[in-house]
């Protein structure tokens, strides 16, 4: 994965498929601590122990129709090669936990990408799922719960044409004020 | 600089799309949309599925084509990344394989719009994608 934003659209499958129903993503740019930290909580069905011990092994997957799980552990390589980290909590019914830490300004940091096109996809997919995605960065905090969005709504659906590009410029001209790290 | 978009523009929008939903009165039921299922996981996204699938959204809208395009897992096809199975109201789903941005405007122009099969079928010998 070259971008972070591919990375977390990767990341949120892991949820969807674990049926989740309420997904968060949240993106912190600590700039005076050098860190850019990406955490993905749902409330999927979690995993037991022994799936947890085993989920970041490239040779490991839920999945029936492959052999190999590189999600998670593309996204834990990256995350050490910024001397970062990277965590993953998961109980089983309760949901999962997925942290990473990455060097904001380490040279070996892929960049954040188009943000606002993996959002988009989420969006336009939602499925049963609701999303809650929040960026702060030192210039300010940006929040969109797809629950108030389905609410202002009401019965319009969230992938109306209209709806969807109302919804990307949304996310881009927000993006852009709190100005996100490339 | 112009005004940041906030959910109380979305509220206007609202009245206004609901208005012109109102007019259409269509059923939009899934069952008579055109379906295109982008299969969205590791080996997808790491192959373009993500514009692939914007690629389509955008197309679609912008050629005025009611269809449902929507993610999926994994369908084992992960040498063919970007995938996505087709289905059109009343047929059996279409498997296609390499789904660059060309390849999806083929795919619109002429199997959805002509209803002609268009090159890059993987064999349909699967029952379900879900998994």
């Amino acid at each position: 994965m070259k971008e972070l934003s591919l990375h977390i659209l990767d990341i949120v499958q892991n949820s969807i498929r674990a049926k989740a129903k309420l997904i968060g993503i949240e993106i912190m740019e600590r700039t005076n601590e050098n860190q850019l930290i990406i955490t993905i909580t749902d409330d999927g069905i979690g995993m037991s122990k022994e799936q947890l011990e085993r989920a970041i092994d490239p040779f490991y997957t839920s999945r029936a129709t492959r052999k190999v799980g590189l999600g998670l552990s593309l996204f834990k390589q990256n995350a050490e090669m910024t001397e970062g980290s990277f965590e993953i909590v998961s109980e089983w019914g309760k949901g999962t936990r997925v942290t990473a830490v990455f060097g904001l300004n380490h040279l070996d940091r892929p960049i954040m990408g188009d943000l606002v096109g993996t959002l988009f996809i989420l969006l336009c997919s939602t499925g049963e799922a609701d999303y809650v995605f929040k960026h702060q960065t030192l210039s300010g905090e940006f929040e969109l719960d797809t629950r108030k969005i389905r609410q202002t709504l009401d019965n319009v659906p969230l992938n109306n044409p209209d709806v969807r590009s109302f919804l990307k410029e949304m996310l881009k001209e927000n993006l852009e004020l709190i100005q996100i790290s490339e | 600089m112009n005004k940041i978009k906030t959910l109380a523009d979305l509220k206007k929008l609202q009245s206004e799309v609901q208005s012109k939903i109102k007019l259409r009165e269509k059923g939009d039921i899934p069952e008579s949309l055109v379906q295109i299922k982008v299969s969205m996981a590791t080996c997808g996204i790491a192959s373009g599925a993500k514009e692939t699938m914007t690629y389509l959204i955008e197309e679609l809208d912008h050629q005025g084509i009611d269809a449902l395009v929507t993610q999926t897992g994994c369908m084992g096809y992960c040498y063919a990344e970007p995938t996505i199975e087709l289905t059109i109201p009343g047929k059996e789903p279409v498997v296609y394989g390499f789904v660059s941005r060309t390849k999806a405007l083929e795919i619109i122009e002429k199997h959805i719009k002509l209803n002609e099969l268009v090159d890059g079928i993987i064999p349909a010998n699967y029952s379900s994608i879900d998994n």
